[in-house]
């Protein structure tokens, strides 16, 4: 494989947000730029030029992942971000965004440039961190968050536990004003949900397990958006997943607040009941929901009122994830199904890949404020190719994450990336089929 | 009818068929003929081994089970063990490992987890008996629990069973609904209103919270045993108000059909859910159900214990 | 099945068999006294039956009589790979120092008879035990003789010999055929 100065792509579909599929231009890069959009005839050619046959294929700006654990430092044995970065180019995102619950927690500059740093090193894709709002996720003191931003973090988040205080988030809130910096917010009321390890609802009734109730994340939405419209501050709600909190994001957002939000593939495809005989693949927090949820959140993502699809890729070995139902760990990978999932999703709401590209690319780019989401001259050779028509099987032996916690293996999956750069530089390939 | 089950493990009442369930209280009728006799042992397992892995304290169900065992001629051996975290020690899969390798015929398993003899049922060839698992199931029980109403009314099906307390973390209660429903009886349940699932629709059942209107017109009341740190985590008040609420006594149980019947599953806080004259009364069929749980788990361990091989040839 | 099927007793021969058994076994145990007929399920039941008939009608007496299941005695429960349904055991009273004629109708390898004593002798302590057998085949793998047998058929390991007792005695009858795959 080489990385020839000038790179051409050639015959296929580009996507573009704003207007959709465009046919019978080639993308051509150079310095890891997009340098134009031209017809076939005007594109470089000879010496030096490789070019990349997306005859059939769909091209779109690399995907951004607003929500990923990449367990480095810390947890390297259920990930570390050459791998979790190697799983993310195979699901064609260029960019991702990485949680601060890691050990030592990413809530000093230290941390931040580590990440930032060992991901220019191995990683296989654009790695953002997010610091914690609090030192050591305690919800008690704000970090540095200045210092923080200029060591390289785009976001503050205390992901894996609500900031349960409303006092300090608020305060958290007020100081992120002078950065501009959005808070993501994983949203519980942990005196609700406490315990409790799987919807609170049919299932949770059946199988005898204790229950976290849709109103742990409806009080704790609704607390945080007043919050929000009180000071002013740029907030991301973190995995929704409930019709309730949907509800109060879309009259926040209509009333102006500064509110955006993500969902998660799963939420979209699965209901509590994938959990049924105890299946701890099936386990995450927030939990799967009901099927009316899933119907909220369906409606919510096509209206634009979640704005954002992130995998909240969570990577568990078997140690913690094959056991006792209640006591297994949270959380499953996602990486590499996340665009067929979404696809799946948004073409049974009747849309299709330019709304894929807005929720997976575009406004995750605006929300943390990076360039990216659209294929334009001048910005980043970010750009994921993709068959979409192409039916695939996700197994063990595809998946390239550490960790093999996902309810979709052995799922026939439509949609497959088979080419992604970063920068004009090729991350994932798929052999067999660009040549 | 079926003259064996088609399954290696019993771990709850939710997936048994009627035919199954039949074959288990038919099995447990010849059981307690045995049981009348002076020498109540049989040699049916003999050479067999039955293993009680409980990780939870219990001394009736481990009893019965071990009798049951040692009546049909299995070597019975007791298995207690902690629930170890996750991050330290020994997991649950490494000790039921561990005993498996010491080739037991049947595994009877109680957790504090709900679904852990799944689990383990997935993991090991021999077969599982689910003796409680967290506030899921307790499958023996409710067998031993419909095969005490069979006899005494004669019939499941088209009763009227009520369940009253608390359903919400009750593994009895989930037996028992499955197992009454699926033998074709109608089941209400009745308690505090934290304590009733809000979803308790998806276990085929009526709710209510008005005990005179969930007495009237039951041929059974099965009463759930207080668990005091319920009332410690304000599902209800206090035992004053459960028993002004929700206790059973003579004077409530009249609005229940003349002949009806009182269940409970042990052990009884006397005078709290259930009142004392109520308890000791003809109408309470408590010691029957201790009598019929040895029959029943009896009949459990002879039909499971020659999977093994079966599986295994 | 049907075809290979062949009648080596019809109701009349064996309802003069039970009737010679009958006879022996009084004249055996000098009357009725202290007898009591078990039939093993379910094949002995209805020939202890009418045995229980023939010495009423001879002896003018109601010999005790009950039947007795063996299943949870057999010895071959993990070699046949299914569990037998129960049936009912029902003795009448108490089998101390009584004289026990067990009753089955085919006497093979003896495992059936060893059960069904391992079974009585958990009720009590017979003054004796004695078989009534209406059909030998051979091939014992016991050391277990009848004491009263209505006839000897000497069979192959790879016949199954049926007795078949539908409707009323004179319509009985025993029939041997070939063993037939998956039996």
């Amino acid at each position: 494989m080489s990385d020839a100065p000038v790179k051409v792509i050639k015959g296929g579909v580009i996507v573009d947000p704003e207007e959709g599929e465009k046919e019978g231009l080639c993308v051509v890069i150079e310095g890891g730029r997009v340098t134009g959009l031209v017809p076939p005839e005007e594109a470089p050619a000879g010496e030096g030029v490789e070019v990349i046959d997306a005859e059939g294929l769909h091209v779109l700006p690399g995907l951004v992942d607003l929500h990923v654990h990449l367990r480095d430092p810390g947890y390297e044995w259920k990930e570390d971000i050459q791998s979790g970065t190697a799983a993310a180019a195979a699901g064609g995102f260029t960019s991702v965004v990485c949680m601060a619950n890691t050990d030592p927690v990413n809530d000093d500059p230290e941390t931040t440039r580590y990440i930032v740093e060992r991901a220019r090193e191995v990683g296989k894709a654009k790695v953002y961190p997010v610091a914690a709002i609090t030192k050591g996720l305690k919800g008690e003191e704000l970090t540095n968050m200045g210092e923080l931003l200029e060591a390289g973090a785009v976001a503050f988040s205390d992901d894996g536990k609500p900031v349960a205080s409303a006092l300090i988030l608020s305060r958290a809130m007020e100081y992120s004003l002078m950065f501009g910096a959005p808070l993501i917010l994983h949203e519980e009321e942990i005196t609700l949900s406490k315990g409790g390890c799987l919807n609170e609802g049919k299932m949770s009734t059946r199988l005898g397990l204790p229950g976290i109730p849709a109103s742990s994340e409806i009080c704790a939405v609704a607390r945080d958006i007043a919050l929000a419209e009180y000071t002013g501050a740029k907030v991301h709600i973190a995995h929704v997943s409930t019709a309730g909190a949907v509800e109060i994001i879309k009259r926040a957002r209509e009333r102006g607040v500064a509110v955006t939000a993500e969902t998660a593939p799963h939420y979209l495809t699965l209901t509590e009941e994938a959990t049924e005989g105890f299946n701890t693949r099936a386990k995450m927090n927030p939990p799967l929901r009901t099927e009316r949820d899933r119907e909220a959140l369906l409606q919510a993502l096509a209206e634009g009122v979640i704005d954002c699809v992130a995998t909240d890729h969570a990577p568990h070995e078997d140690l913690v994830k094959e056991c006792e139902f209640d006591v297994a760990a949270f959380g499953i990978i996602g990486l590499q199904t996340a665009l067929p999932l979404t696809l799946r999703a948004l073409e049974s709401a009747g849309k299709g890949v330019k709304e894929l590209v807005k929720v997976m690319s575009y406004n995750p780019s605006k929300v943390i404020g990076i360039k990216g989401g659209k294929i334009e001259k001048g910005g980043p050779a970010d750009i994921t190719l993709v068959d979409l028509s192409r039916e695939w099987v996700f197994t063990e032996d595809v998946n390239l994450s550490k960790s093999r916690n996902s309810p979709f293996l052995g799922w026939t999956l439509k949609g497959k990336v088979v080419l992604t750069m970063v920068d004009g530089k090729v991350t994932y390939r798929e052999e067999s089929r660009v040549r | 009818m079926s003259d064996f089950l088609s399954r290696k493990d019993i771990l709850g009442l939710r997936d048994f068929t009627r035919q199954e369930i039949e074959l288990v209280l038919d099995t447990a009728a010849s059981m307690e003929d045995i049981l009348q006799r002076e020498i109540k042992k049989v040699p049916s397992l003999r050479g067999k081994t039955v293993v009680n892995l409980f990780f939870e304290p219990s001394t009736r169900t481990r009893t019965s089970f071990e009798i049951a065992g040692k009546r049909l001629s299995a070597d019975v051996v007791n298995f207690s063990a902690a629930v170890s975290s996750v991050k330290k020690g020994e997991t649950l899969l490494d000790t039921a490992r561990n005993i498996e390798a010491m080739k037991p015929d049947v595994l009877v398993v109680r957790h504090s987890s709900s679904g852990a003899p799944h689990f383990l049922a997935r993991h090991l060839s021999v077969p599982v008996v689910n003796a409680g698992d967290g506030r899921h199931e307790h499958p023996s029980q409710g067998l031993l629990d419909l095969y005490t109403i069979r006899k005494v009314k004669g019939r499941i099906e088209g009763l009227n069973v009520l369940i009253l307390g608390d359903i919400l973390h009750s593994r009895v209660a989930r037996s028992d609904i499955y197992g009454l429903t699926t033998m074709g009886a109608k089941v209400t349940i009745c308690g505090p209103s934290p304590l009733i699932p809000r979803e308790y629709q998806a276990l085929g059942v009526e709710a209510t919270w008005d005990i005179n209107e969930a007495l009237r017109g039951k041929d059974v009341v099965i009463v759930l045993r207080i668990q005091l740190e319920r009332m410690e985590s304000s599902f209800f008040p206090s035992i004053r108000e459960y028993v002004r609420y929700f206790g059973l006594n003579r004077e409530r149980m009249k609005l229940a059909k003349e002949d009806a019947i009182v269940m409970h599953p042990g052990p009884v806080n006397r005078g709290w859910e259930l009142a004392d004259d109520l308890a000791d009364s003809d109408v309470s069929v408590i010691l029957q159900q201790v009598e019929a749980g040895v029959a029943v788990r009896m009949a459990i361990l002879y039909l499971l214990a020659h999977v093994r091989e079966e599986v295994e040839s | 099945m049907g075809s290979k099927e062949k009648v080596i007793m019809d109701g009349k021969s064996i309802d003069r068999a039970l009737s010679r058994i009958a006879h022996e076994i009084l004249e055996r145990n000098k009357g009725a006294d202290d007898l009591i007929i078990i039939g093993i399920c379910t094949g002995g039941i209805p020939l202890a039956r009418i045995i229980v008939d023939k010495i009423k009608k001879i002896e003018g007496v109601e010999v005790p009589s009950g039947y007795i299941d063996i299943t949870l005695y057999r010895d071959d429960l993990s070699r046949i790979g299914y569990h037998p349904k129960l049936k009912k055991t029902e003795i009448p009273g108490s089998i101390d120092d009584k004289t026990i004629v067990l009753v089955d109708d085919v006497l093979y390898t003896g495992r059936t008879i060893r059960a069904a004593m391992d079974a009585l002798i958990d009720f009590g302590r017979p003054k004796a035990i004695q078989l009534a057998i209406l059909v030998d085949r051979g091939h014992r793998e016991l050391p277990i003789r009848a004491d009263f047998v209505g006839r000897n058929v000497p069979t192959s390991r790879s016949e199954v010999v049926d007795v078949k007792v539908e409707g009323e005695v004179k319509e009985w009858k025993v029939v041997i055929r070939e063993r037939e795959e998956n039996e």
